[in-house]
């Protein structure tokens, strides 16, 4: 990463945690994980309640369809690190690679269900434009989505739009395939905590 | 507390804490940095492509602000408060457009 403190300014038990989890999954701890280890009382503690909220807490959406915006989001803001990280989650999620590589090349034609695809044209026009209208949201709305989905989704957006922002900024390495399904398998199972 | 209220809780909390937190950067320059606005050369161009233009960034942006005086610990908290800020506005600009448009769906206020 850009900062070398990133690379190795942790805490002996933070990168003893890092040798570990190196040797027994095969695959080094993805920088996204790494970032919020280093001085976590800073930002990492409370970015992974708020991250892990909004991608596993309480929602009318599945974690894939999460999963799924937050690829899309980072595809909107073309960050490869978070690409391939969720759509390996997304994918895994739904036992299904073809749906999420079809949102991801066309939106418009991919094959979901209409509230998801609008919503994530919503998510898409925020992301890109940081606005979106009333007009926007009523169109949303008009698909059967409720309310509280929309709120859920734009938790989602808010979590990705940092996450992708730092791994741009910060250079976040990106990994091989391997590397980022081991990474999905990890988040499926315990979450962003 | 309803869902909604916890996931914006805790991105309250985030943002509370990445301004006003314990840190080596002065608060004032986290706000500015968190506000991509009032900040000068050369620290302001590597915010504005985190808030604005992320993929743009390059070593060279590192390499100025460093040059000018900045330590790696204040740099990583003014990144991230120039990422939490720009998500914080996208977030308040959907939920503002969310609730205008709930409000104005009501058969109530139809007239």
């Amino acid at each position: 990463m850009r900062l070398e403190i990133l690379n190795s300014g942790y805490r002996p038990g933070t990168k003893l945690l890092f040798a570990i989890i190196r040797l027994f999954s095969g695959h080094p701890v993805p920088d996204a994980a790494r970032i919020v280890f280093y001085r976590p009382d800073f930002y990492g503690t409370r970015s992974k309640v708020f991250t892990h909220e909004a991608m596993r807490g309480p929602s009318a959406w599945s974690v894939g369809d999460r999963e799924l915006m937050a690829a899309y989001v980072s595809k909107v803001n073309d960050t490869a690190f978070c690409i391939a990280a969720h759509t390996a989650t997304a994918s895994r999620a739904y036992e299904d690679g073809t749906k999420v590589a079809a949102v991801l090349d066309d939106v418009d034609s991919a094959p979901i269900e209409e509230p998801l695809r609008a919503t994530l044209r919503m998510l898409g026009r925020l992301s890109a434009e940081g606005t979106v209208s009333v007009h926007d949201m009523k169109d949303v709305l008009a698909t059967g989505v409720s309310a509280q989905q929309i709120e859920d989704a734009l938790a989602v957006c808010a979590a990705f739009n940092t996450t992708d922002r730092l791994a741009d900024a910060l250079g976040f390495e990106v990994l091989d395939a391997a590397g980022f399904e081991a990474g999905a398998k990890y988040l499926l199972k315990r979450g962003y905590r | 507390m309803p869902d909604e209220d916890r996931k914006w809780a805790a991105h309250q909390a985030l943002v509370q804490g990445v301004l006003t937190g314990a840190g080596q950067a002065d608060p004032a320059l986290r706000a500015r940095a968190f506000g991509n606005e009032g900040l000068a050369a050369p620290l302001d161009a590597l915010v504005s492509k985190v808030a604005t233009a992320p993929t743009q960034v390059t070593d060279a942006d590192f390499a100025a602000v460093t040059a000018a005086g900045y330590s790696e610990d204040q740099l990583f908290e003014l990144v991230i408060c120039a990422a939490v800020g720009q998500s914080a506005r996208l977030y308040e600009a959907g939920r503002a457009a969310l609730a205008q448009a709930v409000a104005e769906e009501r058969p109530d206020d139809a007239t």
